[in-house]
């Protein structure tokens, strides 16, 4: 008798307790179903990469003397353009113009004349490779110092002069002041070798030039 | 008025500008202030953890910041990868490297060689139409001893590896080439031929932007006398890209 009571009483909590769990169940399911009372407000952030002003290139003119072998020392202008790729390297791109005077051959001979008023006219290119070697400041009294930099440069490019164009290899060394961050004032000497045959004989032309220029950084 | 207006306009523009400047928080124990954008300027202050700075510009890899208090100084790339964005996450700089450069699709470069016996000085835009192939456009001069030449080509470029920091490549192209004998040779005329080019080639990535290619190149000029012309091409040059 007790045992069967058991047995009705086991089996009675055990379906209840089947029945209670599997409502428990439909009921989780249903809530998830339903949408949830709060909406959670995580707002997603866009991570950029800070826009950050990077001024890497430099652009300017220049103005100064250039000696062309025989042909006298005259006013040269120009242009320049410059990526700094680190700290020390920069890569530069240069052009430049002068208008050279008679030869003293010329001038002697009295009538002679070797060049055309056009094949005077001397212009360059050049691509170079330079570095900044010695870094350092300038001081301009008590209160004010300047960035500056005395580097190197050498490379290669063309001389347009005389009728013909020629390979040119240009090399020396200049000092950049930076009064603010962006405008840097220079001071170079450069050295522009080509043959030339004027004379019917190849002869090796050193042609030096000094110019004092400006750049702008951006 | 105009003037008044341009000028408000531009005062407002600045106003705008300065407050633009992005800022991240210290999160090392201090970042160096030096006053220059180089290795060798002095340090003249530090910025301790948990103050923010204002970044105002970059050059190379130096930042120029602003701290709370006005002072202004250069801060080194390695140091500033160490700071915290507003999102309290790592600042990121993006500075170029090795993914950067097999992603890039624009280049630009400038190479320098020997053309036969002669001096050529190339440049070169490239756009990349897929990791390994890519189309170039050259323009070059040669400066012979004899004659200069103007030469401008397309090419197609494979490369093999885009992956890898230094990869072999393998180019074909054709263009156009004017020589110009000397003026100091008789009895001469200008002509222009067409031409064209089988190459190969290495790429390899340097830092930041920079890219170091040598290359060697077969031409064929397609002149009007009896036989044609080859010429070997032997060049290297750096390039960049973005």
């Amino acid at each position: 008798m007790e045992s069967r009571l058991l047995v009705l009483f086991l089996t009675l909590t055990m379906l209840i307790g089947a029945g209670c769990s599997r409502d428990r169940f439909a009921q989780e399911v249903e809530e998830a179903r339903q949408p949830p009372v709060v909406e959670p407000e995580v707002e997603r952030r866009d991570i950029k990469p800070p826009k950050i002003d990077t001024e890497d290139f430099e652009i300017g003119g220049f103005g100064g003397l250039m000696s062309v072998e025989d042909f006298g020392v005259n006013p040269v202008v120009g242009v320049r353009f410059a990526y700094h790729i680190t700290e020390g390297f920069f890569v530069e791109a240069a052009a430049g113009q002068t208008d050279t005077e008679e030869t003293s051959f010329e001038r002697l001979s009295g009538a002679a004349q070797l060049l055309t008023p056009d094949e005077r006219k001397l212009t360059y290119y050049n691509l170079s490779l330079g570095y900044n070697l010695f870094p350092g400041e300038v001081f301009v009294g008590q209160r004010w110092a300047m960035n500056s930099s005395i580097y190197f440069v050498g490379g290669v490019g063309s001389t347009k002069f005389a009728g013909d164009e020629r390979f040119t290899i240009n090399f020396g060394t200049g000092f950049r002041i930076l009064p603010t961050d962006w405008l840097a004032l220079h001071l170079d000497f450069r050295d522009h070798v080509f043959d030339i045959n004027l004379l019917g004989q190849d002869k090796t032309a050193h042609n030096l030039e000094s110019h004092i220029g400006f750049t702008i950084f951006f | 008025m105009l003037v008044l207006a341009l000028i408000q306009f531009f005062i407002a523009g600045v106003g705008h500008c300065a407050g633009r400047h992005p800022e991240v928080v210290v999160a090392d124990p201090f970042i160096e202030l030096h006053s220059g954008p180089g290795r060798g300027y002095p340090i003249f202050y530090v910025v301790d953890r948990g103050e923010n700075v204002e970044i105002l510009k970059r050059r190379t890899d130096w930042f120029k910041v602003r701290s709370a208090n006005g002072t202004e100084g250069w801060v080194a790339r390695g140091q500033m990868q160490e700071t915290l964005n507003p999102t309290g996450e790592k600042a990121d700089f993006g500075g170029q490297t090795l993914a950067d450069y097999s992603e890039s699709r624009w280049e630009m470069g400038g190479l320098y060689g020997a053309f036969g016996g002669a001096n050529v000085i190339s440049a070169y835009g490239s756009f990349s139409l897929t990791p390994n192939l890519s189309l170039e456009l050259w323009g070059s001069q040669v400066l012979g001893r004899f004659s200069n030449s103007y030469m401008a080509s397309i090419n197609a470029t494979h490369l093999f590896f885009p992956e890898w920091r230094a990869s072999p490549y393998f180019t074909l192209g054709t263009g156009a080439i004017h020589t110009k004998p000397k003026a100091t040779l008789v009895a001469t005329t200008d002509r222009t031929d067409q031409v064209a080019h089988v190459g190969l080639g290495v790429r390899t990535y340097l830092t930041r932007r920079f890219v170091v290619r040598a290359e060697y190149k077969s031409y064929v000029v397609f002149t009007s006398r009896n036989d044609n012309e080859e010429i070997e091409e032997w060049k290297a040059g750096f390039s960049f890209f973005f």
